[in-house]
């Protein structure tokens, strides 16, 4: 009895850090793509929210977002409208409970967790068709449907690559595949690790794979009818699919907590920052790609080095 | 389909260069002036205000009648002063009773203060008038005589420019007067 209460407390607990973590950790990631775009354009970004260098610029912003009146245009489906930004939002918090980012600091430890992390990412996305078809305006359908083509031309290398990293250490766990990790993957998983990065920025729209919200021709695809704090969830979403992609991407090819001196979380947290740095990093540096260029990104280069990269791990594996 | 990382060393290698631009910038100190707190380094001969020595103007109107959008407004009145010696002709002189510049109107052209022949209006750097009334925007003498203060002193020659007018005038006379045999040549 005691020991049943001892772990519904730990799962709540658990539940409820990585709960604290999925709203502060996407605010953090804001905060310093707003920081770090702007000394990349020669600005300063936000100077006053907060009184030093606008640290509370983005409570600010939430705090806007809070007090604006919930629209819903009238021709539009009230029920999936309003429903859409909690099913884009879900899915990442989910997954988020299932990565580990230290030896036994994990929400909920699961056996398949590569496999269930993948599975519920991929929930997210009809989130967004919910939200484009729901809207009742041209703009947000194509934005929708831009995003699901996106999705079934980046799924597939994103799955394969991760596949081969699941290969190499033979296990679905993270936490196995952790501790199974040498620093000579670094070389080794180097091209799955770069397909999984890429295709997992797809995922999310992050510039330059933002062609669903292409703000200079589809006003902002299948989020142009929300306002408020409906808007504010996806805005959140987004931020959230960039701390799980780069978490994701630490655990899975970086090594997690393994660390050149000492094992410890704060390597995970490290190594998942300097991500995020990359993410903003090329969201300045590059241009929009194309419909056209996104697909022969995907289906001529990535997936093709995806499927040579899992021949590889396998080969080495079992003559291993 | 040809693709823009061909056309300058290897293919793909303009995606590392910009990469290399925007982080180099980030490194480098961010031009933004931080204005409310920190007043901008404007450069000398600036066009902020248009300030006049009311002592210098003879109400001759020229700037007036220059003024391309007709901005400045001078009304003046004749008075006569009598004469400095017993049985002399009374003189008369301009009294200059309304000046003002219409900043709402003004292209800050300049024109005004090139053609004034008695360096009565000079260039302020200053900047920050702004009203809530347009009816405010025009200043009278009073407060165009207040940026008198604000006047920066005029730009030091460039070291290697002719020496002003004025001076070689002087020279030369100086010259006429004494023979050229001291070491003489002060500026």
């Amino acid at each position: 009895m005691v020991g049943q209460m001892t772990d519904v407390l730990e799962a709540a607990l658990g539940l409820f850090v990585v709960f604290a973590a999925f709203l502060v950790l996407p605010l953090l990631v804001g905060q310093l793509e707003h920081k770090v775009m702007a000394h990349m354009q020669a600005r300063v970004g936000p100077m006053y929210a907060g009184g030093f260098h606008g640290w509370a610029q983005l409570v600010a912003d939430g705090v806007k977002f809070a007090q604006k009146e919930e629209v819903v245009p009238a021709a539009a489906d009230h029920t999936i409208f309003r429903l859409a930004p909690a099913l884009a939002l879900i899915p990442y918090f989910v997954a988020m409970v299932a990565i580990p980012i230290g030896p036994g600091l994990v929400g909920q430890e699961i056996d398949a967790g590569v496999f269930f992390v993948l599975a519920v990412m991929g929930v997210g996305v009809i989130g967004t068709l919910m939200a484009g078809w729901a809207s009742a305006n041209k703009y947000s359908l194509l934005g929708a449907v831009r995003q699901v083509s996106q999705l079934m031309a980046y799924e597939l290398p994103f799955v394969l690559a991760a596949a081969s990293v699941v290969v190499a250490a033979g296990s679905l766990g993270f936490t196995d595949i952790v501790d199974a990790w040498q620093p000579w993957w670094l070389i080794w998983q180097l091209p799955a690790g770069a397909v999984f990065f890429v295709a997992g920025l797809a995922e999310l729209n992050r510039p330059p794979f933002d062609m669903p919200i292409a703000d200079a021709e589809i006003i902002f695809g299948p989020y142009t009818e929300y306002t408020g704090l409906r808007f504010a969830l996806f805005l959140l979403a987004e931020y959230a699919g960039i701390v799980l992609l780069c978490f994701l991407t630490a655990v899975l090819f970086l090594g997690g907590w393994n660390g050149p001196f000492n094992d410890s979380w704060l390597w995970t947290f490290a190594k998942a920052g300097v991500l995020a740095f990359v993410v903003i990093w090329l969201r300045v540096s590059y241009p929009r790609l194309r419909a056209d260029q996104l697909q022969k990104l995907a289906w001529q280069v990535l997936i093709p080095v995806a499927l040579a990269q899992l021949l590889l791990t396998g080969v080495v594996t079992v003559a291993w | 389909m040809k693709d823009g990382g061909e056309r300058s060393g290897g293919k793909g290698i303009g995606l590392f260069k910009g990469l290399g631009i925007t982080f180099s910038t980030m490194t480098k100190r961010s031009i933004t002036e931080q204005y409310p707190d920190v007043q901008p380094e404007l450069p000398p001969r600036s066009r902020g205000v248009i300030a006049l020595f009311e002592e210098n103007c003879t109400s001759c109107m020229l700037c007036a009648r220059e003024c391309p959008d007709w901005c400045i407004y001078i009304d003046s009145h004749k008075e006569t002063i009598p004469p400095p010696e017993e049985g002399g002709r009374e003189r008369s002189r301009n009294v200059l009773d309304r000046f003002a510049i219409d900043f709402s109107l003004c292209m800050y052209c300049g024109i005004c203060i090139d053609v004034c022949p008695f360096d009565a209006l000079f260039w302020s750097p200053e900047f920050e008038y702004s009203e809530f009334d347009i009816r405010n925007m025009t200043h009278e003498k009073d407060r165009l005589g207040q940026w008198m203060a604000t006047v920066p002193p005029p730009p030091a020659l460039d070291p290697s420019a002719a020496e002003a007018k004025e001076l070689q005038g002087v020279r030369k006379k100086a010259a006429a007067v004494t023979p050229p045999t001291g070491s003489g040549g002060d500026s």
